[in-house]
């Protein structure tokens, strides 16, 4: 049985990286038990190495046949930064999962999925399950700026219709997803709508699809440290209760989540984070400066 | 009996407070040879040891300090291996001085062995030494598969393989010794020690696989498939409680949990050189009066914290912290607010802790646990000013593993009803020890419960 080989599984090895946007990169990762129990909404745990951090990210495709686990992620500080010095061939120390719980997989009629900048790639599999269950799918997806798109094939792969938008005009709509996401609301209504993206992009959508009473999931992606329900690093409010996104999580009811929490607990170590980051950076230059020399 | 039998304990020599909270670096440094050998001298080795009927793991105390006083240090810590893998951790983190320690006849006149020193005493003689293979019994192909790698879970394990047994232990973080890793900080239990701990259970032929949660990266069922017969669950208790007070989710508000593991685990306390971050400020409260407490107190101290204070709802007298670690901590400047219970806590506009409301509590009549319940004091509430809080008032049972299993009874609290005999559960061929099983206890008695469950998977699958 293939959960079973040893050695091979306690390595998750980068068999395909691609370079989605400068700052979003594609990994796709060898995990086969990974790969064997993952749902549409799950995300999985890694760390670069001995000193990196444990770092979560929701599952952006999977393979149970091939073994694999695709992740995506944005480059925005040292631990994302240092995973895109990654290539194909090389191992990622810990790669844990799959974690936190799925979502519901049935027939709800009209699905809108809507997704936010790099919250497309965890919005892409759940349009998947829920297409291949004959729901209608709608997905609107959305970027600053036409460079920062990517996935727009897949999306429009397991999508009845696909809306595409820039802030900036540079590709597709000019606008925020929000509209997009009230025009179809208006003309066609919808029995469910996804939404993954920015903090503030899941408020807006939630705000808006409660004045149209429609059932709304959005995914979270606060700090977390061991992502098993053991440290309550990534509490959040739901419905005046204090929910922990890894075991509770991480799709919750988009009209019951304090969103203005979630945004201040996520700027909880950005000096941190920036003073590692800028630390890192020194270090690397510093190193090529003795290389050049 | 003479009277310098009675006195002479030895005191532990331990690092003074001015250095020791620079840096991390274990408080205690250990006996001196010739002391331990003393220490040894004054043990009675009574005919009927209340010692050993005060032990967990049944080490046969009288025996293993009889060696030790005749110099024969090899058979001592030999002596001590027969009943327990993980002496340098025991040695360091066992209340003695309610077990061993507490039944020893000496004791009721004057002053109880030092059992504790002198099992660390031991335990750090061999590593000097070097940990020499012990020998691997030959493997009668049967596998075990044991969930966590804490002190059940390794005792466990060591016990099987030592029979024969092919046992691998899962692991859901990324190193194990559980609590052992991610709970006790390093100047309580250097994790060196830890690490050599587990790598001699790994050399008894036990197989290690760490990143793996059981209930969802692999079921008991794919277990089963692949071979396993029995199992053996001690996942710990880890699911941090709150206080369900207002404004608990402010940032700079951790569970004790969270706060620990950042440091111990993570090493955030050797941070940028590690990527994890912690956030210290100049004044850290911790809530709680057990040994967790006194560990994320004294752990935010040396993160450079500039003023901690604990908050207890009780007196003193009913803390449940051990009074050795309690002491160290008041020694290193910790401030001590006994009847004192939160009630809010209050942040800025962007949301950061700067102070918790508490309410002065009085003892009124006892309650189920014995001791005499605070009830707060009408209008005594007051502002303490802090940056960073430790809310350290206990954990209940992580979910994750049990919601996979409906068949496994729980008992009202969600802990794992056992056999307390055999500890064996409600699905014939698990069986579960620990904190799972008990709720927050101690490390040794959880090795206790691992020793107790090899025992009735060997019965179990002998008969099976």
């Amino acid at each position: 049985m293939i959960l079973f080989e040893q050695e091979e599984i306690i390595v998750a090895k980068i068999l395909r990286k691609e370079i989605l946007t400068p700052q979003i990169k594609l990994m796709v990762v060898h995990a086969p038990r990974v790969a064997h129990k993952a749902k549409a909404g799950q995300f999985v745990i890694l760390r670069i190495n001995e000193e990196g951090e444990r770092i979560p990210l929701t599952i952006a495709d999977f393979d149970p046949r091939e073994g694999t686990i695709t992740i995506i992620f944005q480059e925005v500080g040292k631990s994302t930064m240092q995973l895109g010095e990654r290539e194909e061939g090389d191992d990622i120390q810990d790669f844990v999962g799959p974690l936190g719980k799925e979502i519901e997989e049935k027939k709800f009629g009209h699905v809108v999925c809507v997704g936010g900048g790099v919250g497309i790639a965890p919005v892409y599999p759940k349009a998947r399950a829920l297409k291949m269950l004959g729901n209608r799918v709608t997905s609107i997806i959305g970027s600053r700026t036409a460079d920062l798109l990517f996935w727009e094939d897949m999306m429009g792969s397991v999508s009845d219709v696909l809306y595409v938008t820039t802030d900036d005009g540079t590709y597709g709509e000019k606008g925020f997803v929000t509209s997009v996401v009230e025009r179809v609301l208006k003309s066609e209504g919808a029995d469910l709508v996804i939404a993954v993206g920015p903090i503030m992009m899941m408020k807006m959508v939630s705000l808006l699809t409660k004045k149209f009473n429609v059932p709304t999931m959005v995914s979270l992606n606060p700090i977390m440290v061991d992502g098993t329900g053991m440290c309550g690093c990534c509490r959040v409010t739901v419905d005046h209760q204090c929910k922990f996104t890894c075991v509770d999580g991480p799709v919750f009811d988009g009209h019951l989540v304090d969103y203005d929490e979630l945004l201040a607990r996520q700027r909880n170590y950005l000096d941190e984070e920036k003073r590692a980051t800028e630390t890192w950076l020194m270090k690397k230059a510093e190193e090529e400066v003795r290389h050049a020399g | 009996m003479p009277d310098s039998r009675l006195t002479g304990r030895p005191k532990m020599p331990q690092r003074s407070v001015a250095e020791r909270i620079r840096d991390f670096n274990e408080v205690p440094v250990g006996l001196p040879e010739w002391a331990a050998v003393d220490e040894a001298r004054r043990c009675l080795q009574c005919k009927k040891p209340g010692c050993m009927k005060g032990c967990p793991v049944e080490i046969d105390i009288p025996g293993f300090i009889g060696l030790l006083a005749q110099g024969k240090f090899d058979a001592a810590v030999a002596k001590i291996k027969e009943k327990n893998s993980l002496p340098a951790i025991c040695g360091r983190v066992c209340p003695q001085e309610e077990q061993c320690e507490n039944v020893c006849v000496l004791g009721k006149k004057g002053q109880p062995i030092a059992v504790g020193y002198l099992e660390r005493f031991l335990a750090d003689y061999e590593r000097d030494k070097g940990i020499g293979a012990p020998e691997i019994p030959t493997s009668n192909g049967r596998k075990v598969g044991i969930i966590g790698s804490g002190p059940s879970g390794l005792t466990c394990a060591g016990d099987l393989a030592k029979i024969g047994y092919r046992v691998t232990i899962f692991e859901a973080l990324h190193a194990a010794g559980g609590v052992l890793v991610y709970g006790i900080p390093e100047f309580r239990l250097p994790k060196a020690i830890v690490a050599q701990e587990v790598n001699f259970v790994k050399s008894l032929g036990v197989d290690l696989e760490v990143s793996t949660v059981i209930g969802k990266t692999l079921t008991l069922e794919d277990l089963k498939d692949d071979g396993y017969e029995a199992f053996f669950i001690g996942s710990g208790a880890g699911l941090p409680h709150f206080m369900n007070l207002p404004g608990e989710n402010l940032n700079g508000i951790y569970s004790a949990n969270e706060f620990l593991t950042r440091s111990n685990l993570m090493k955030a306390f050797r941070f940028p050189q590690y990527d994890t971050p912690i956030k210290i400020g100049r004044k850290v409260a911790v809530i709680g009066g057990g040994n967790v407490a006194m560990d994320s107190a004294r752990t935010a101290l040396r993160l450079g914290a500039e003023e901690v204070c604990l908050i207890y709802r009780r007196t003193k007298k009913e803390m449940p912290a051990r009074i050795e670690e309690a002491e160290r901590a008041e020694e290193e400047g910790i401030n001590c607010m006994i009847l004192t219970n939160p009630v809010r806590f209050i942040g800025n506009d962007n949301k950061w802790l700067r102070g918790v409301e508490c309410i002065q509590m009085e003892l009124g009549e006892p309650d189920e646990s014995g001791r005499r319940r605070p009830v707060p004091v009408p209008g005594s509430e007051f502002v303490i000013p802090v940056d960073t809080l430790v809310v350290a008032i206990g954990q209940g049972p992580n979910p994750l593993l049990l919601e996979t299993l409906p068949d496994l009874q729980l008992n009202r609290r969600g802990y794992i009803v056992i056999d307390e005999e055999t500890g064996a559960t409600s699905i014939p061929g698990v069986f579960a020890g620990g904190d799972i099983v008990t709720g927050a206890a101690t490390v040794i008695s959880a090795m206790g419960a691992g020793k107790k469950a090899a025992r009735s998977i060997d019965h179990y699958l002998l008969r099976k």
